[in-house]
């Protein structure tokens, strides 16, 4: 077992508090993990001006060229973790033991990490729509269709408050960086690994230690995120949604309820996309907010529910190391249990059927935590409370919908995969402000496009356009 | 750990501590269950139990033959139920606690507070707490019995008290109903009124605070340009349970700018409740790494670290257990109430030759349904 320290600005600060991390399976402990109180940020902060200066220094193409060689070392080097060193092999073991991740879906996590550091030019260039980056860097300047823009930093460092059990959320912390803004992390607490791993890939790559602090702690350590960063981004369930909505600080990730929508024409045609809508709800053990855990249609509504438990109800718990693992382990002890009793309860109501019953038990008991295999439920109306739930398993809820209710009834969409060629049914969509990322087309919701803004752009959030005005010569000369 | 560990000298006072803790309790009971003397309470309770108190009770060990004291038994009136005889007609406080919904708990006083804060009063250092000085009160006000306390320990160290609003029931609806913003502004409220107490001039040099406001006032400060040991003060009695070794250290090296023989600055975390009184710690240090280790005021309050599942039994030394508080002056008795807190069991010390406890904590198995320090 080694020791990983908090970081403040880069300094590594070992607290008298530690946390050990085990291995969800067998209880072995992997790590003993600093523990930060709240007020070392508070302290902290005030520093902060510090991360944006060392990163001003820098030019923003050097930046993005720092990212793409930071990618290849977290995907390839041994790096420092905290008062030890890991390989890439290391890190996927770790993070898969302390998190219940299956090992390859680690291994996928981190070529899509990759790949967002590799691409981070066109990401920038599509986020910021072909906005000239120095122009960020320096405040104003002039578009190339002769406007002058100019656009204030909101804060020196973004604050982030991860999650513990879903490494698939670091993309959207990547492009801040280059956007010469500090990091203020409080990693989830089964989940140091990926930015630990990453800091060190950024050092190394040559941005400058100061600009990152990592906060490992408890409750009151994300809160004291909350409280002392201009901007923070933070994840968490409905009631973290409800506590922090409305505060234009803060942008909240949550639960996703991303869905699938069959229209009248398409509906009859369901067969075809049986693959996309399998795959939307299974893969990355089904575990994201992109993932599907609605489909609704006019009819056949119990075929495809049929059809897509055929698909996913055999599928078996297997162990973290095996490649076609495709669960992931619940490793906070009772709450597989507890998601299984809800689950229970609400496919006893009245028009619910529960379609994954005959593959076999569904909740997998072991001493120190649990499994959830694939449950799909079909329901004859959206009136059923299942028909607007989302977990963190490969789950479903089939709901017959008449087409012309579907929009108004199916609430807060993330990701909306509309199949349908109605084009006045797609511009209703189009118009829908309870959706957020909308593919028309037989899209799997988890196929993410990374040149398109997820739940709000990055930019939007860290910058403000404002107006800017100086004499023509002046301009021309300052951005000579 | 044991206690055979004991020097020969801590030993013999650790055993002298216990006989007299023996002494004092065989008063307190005869005061009590004395119809002359004793509480209506307690003289009617005496008539359920199936041992005669006055008669049986004649060390601390038999106070375990009362069945556990309830909280619940002090909400709501009439409080002169409390009351002894022996002490009827004197001028009385009533002090409360929670309340925050429903009828808070009530405890009445007449001496008991001045008592236990002019004995706090004798265990800090005069140097850090000089005699004289005038004191900030940071903590809560209202019917509680901090506020007094604090005011009288200042008096009687010959200073003057100067106080802010902070209503703690107020502080628990804002946590309850998720309304961060208010409760970020009303913290900063009362930051406020103590900043500008320490701007007017009025030359003050200790302070109650607990570790959160103590936390926002060195933030308040230092977004000023200036410092906890700038702003003058030198002494800080603090408490709370969310006193950890890791906070202590990070106030003392960095708020502070290290140890009060470098920094200038004295903290002495304490831990107690209006039941019990106040218990001191014994010095905070680096080699002990900032543990904090706390020990009741003997024999006027007994804590102890027991089995959380079999409260008379009290865990080996440096074991975890939820700690049992027990009083026993002539305003009040309370035969063993189970906190809810928890930690682990400390050995003697010198000043304090009796058992103690370290690393207080919300007891895990309530921690979830409790809010705590919430101011």
């Amino acid at each position: 077992m080694f020791h990983i320290p908090a970081l403040r600005w880069g300094k590594p600060y070992k607290s008298l508090e530690k946390q050990e991390i085990v291995h969800f399976a067998t209880g072995e402990p992997i790590a003993e993990v600093s523990q930060a109180n709240g007020g070392l940020l508070g302290r902290d902060i005030r520093k902060s001006f510090k991360a944006r200066e060392a990163l001003r220094k820098i030019p923003i193409s050097d930046l993005i060229e720092m990212m793409k060689k930071a990618g290849d070392l977290y995907l390839n080097a041994t790096l420092p973790i905290g008062e030890a060193e890991q390989t890439p092999e290391d890190f996927v073991k770790q993070q898969s033991a302390t998190t219940g991740l299956p090992e390859h879906l680690c291994k996928g996590n981190m070529t899509k990490n990759h790949f967002v550091l590799h691409n981070m030019d066109k990401i920038l260039d599509a986020l910021t729509r072909g906005l000239d980056l120095n122009i960020l860097s320096r405040g104003f300047g002039r578009e190339d269709r002769g406007v002058t823009v100019s656009y204030q930093a909101q804060t020196n460092a973004l604050g982030m408050v991860l999650p513990s059990n879903s490494p698939g959320v670091h993309t959207l912390w990547l492009p801040v960086i280059p956007l010469q803004i500090g990091l203020i992390i409080k990693p989830g607490s089964q989940e140091i690994w990926t930015p630990f791993r990453m800091a060190e890939a950024f050092f190394a790559a040559g941005i400058p230690r100061e600009a990152i602090s990592i906060y490992p702690g408890k409750t009151d350590m994300g809160a004291a995120v909350m409280t002392h960063c201009d901007r923070s981004m933070i994840f968490g369930g409905t009631n973290t949604i409800e506590k922090y909505k409305g505060d234009p600080r803060i942008q909240v990730h949550g639960p996703g309820f991303s869905k699938i929508i069959l229209g009248e024409d398409e509906v009859d045609n369901w067969e075809q996309y049986l693959d996309m809508m399998v795959d939307s709800v299974y893969l990355n053990s089904g575990r994201g907010c992109i993932n599907c855990s609605g489909i609704w249609a006019p009819r056949h509504t119990k075929e495809i529910a049929a059809a897509i438990a055929e698909r996913i109800g055999p599928i078996e718990v297997k162990p973290p190391s095996d490649p076609d693992a495709a669960l992931a382990a619940f490793t906070v002890p009772g709450a597989a249990e507890a998601i299984w009793g809800m689950l229970e309860k609400d496919m006893e109501q009245e028009g619910v059927t529960h379609m994954t019953e005959s593959y076999g038990t569904r909740f997998i008991e072991e001493e120190r935590y649990g499994y959830l295999r694939p449950v799909v439920a079909h329901c004859d109306s959206p009136e059923a409370a299942i028909a607007s739930k989302e977990f963190m398993f490969p789950f479903v809820s089939v709901v017959e919908c008449p087409q012309d209710q579907m929009i108004e009834r199916m609430g807060y969409t993330l990701v909306c995969s509309a199949i349908t060629n109605d084009t006045q049914f797609q511009s209703n969509l189009i118009s829908a402000t309870n959706i957020d990322r909308l593919n028309l087309g037989p899209i799997p919701t988890i196929k993410l496009d990374w040149l398109q803004p997820h739940e709000g752009n990055i930019i939007d959030f860290l910058f403000r356009a404002r107006a800017f005005q100086m004499p023509e010569e002046k301009l021309t000369a300052a951005m000579a | 750990m044991t206690d055979s560990m004991l020097s020969a000298e801590l030993a013999s006072k650790a055993s002298q501590a216990k006989e007299e803790l023996d002494a004092h309790v065989r008063e307190t009971v005869q005061w009590h269950f004395n119809p002359e003397t004793g509480s209506p309470f307690w003289l009617k309770k005496a008539e359920t139990l199936d041992f005669d108190p006055l008669k049986e009770v004649n060390c601390f060990e038999d106070v375990k033959k009362f069945p556990l004291f309830e909280d619940d038994w002090l909400r709501g009136g009439p409080v002169e139920r409390w009351i002894p005889k022996g002490l009827e007609g004197k001028p009385t406080y009533v002090f409360e606690t929670g309340g925050t919904t429903g009828v808070p708990k009530s405890r009445v006083v007449v001496d008991d507070f001045r008592i236990d804060y002019e004995m706090f009063s004798h265990t800090l250092p005069d140097e850090y707490f000089p005699k004289g000085s005038n004191w900030l009160m940071l903590g809560p006000s209202g019917p509680r019995r901090l506020r007094l306390a604090v005011e009288h320990l200042c008096q009687y160290r010959g200073g003057i008290c100067f106080c802010v609003d902070l209503d703690p029931r107020w502080v628990v609806k804002l946590i309850k109903k998720g309304w961060m913003e208010h409760l970020e502004a009303y913290k900063q409220h009362v930051i406020d009124q103590a900043m500008t107490i320490l701007g007017a001039n009025h030359d003050i040099k200790c302070m109650f605070t607990t570790p959160k406001l103590l936390e926002n006032l060195a933030e308040a400060l230092e977004k000023k340009g200036s410092s906890i040991p700038d702003s003058g003060i030198t002494g800080i009695f603090s408490g709370g349970t969310e006193f950890t070794p890791q906070w202590t250290r990070f106030c003392i090296e960095e708020y502070f700018g290290g140890p009060a023989e470098e920094s200038g600055v004295y903290m002495t975390p304490t831990y107690g409740n209006t039941l019990m009184g106040l218990a001191c710690s014994r010095p905070v240090t680096e080699e002990e790494d900032f543990t904090i280790a706390y020990y009741a005021p003997q024999p006027r309050a007994v804590v102890e670290v027991v089995d959380p599942d079999s409260h008379k039994d009290v865990v080996d030394y440096g074991d975890t257990g939820r700690a049992k508080l027990y009083t026993f002056t002539k305003e009040v008795f309370i035969p063993g109430f189970l906190e809810r807190d928890e930690g682990e069991r400390e050995l003697p010390y010198e000043k304090y030759p009796w058992d103690g406890i370290s690393g207080v904590r919300p007891f895990s198995k309530l921690a979830g349904g409790t809010t705590v320090g919430v101011y």
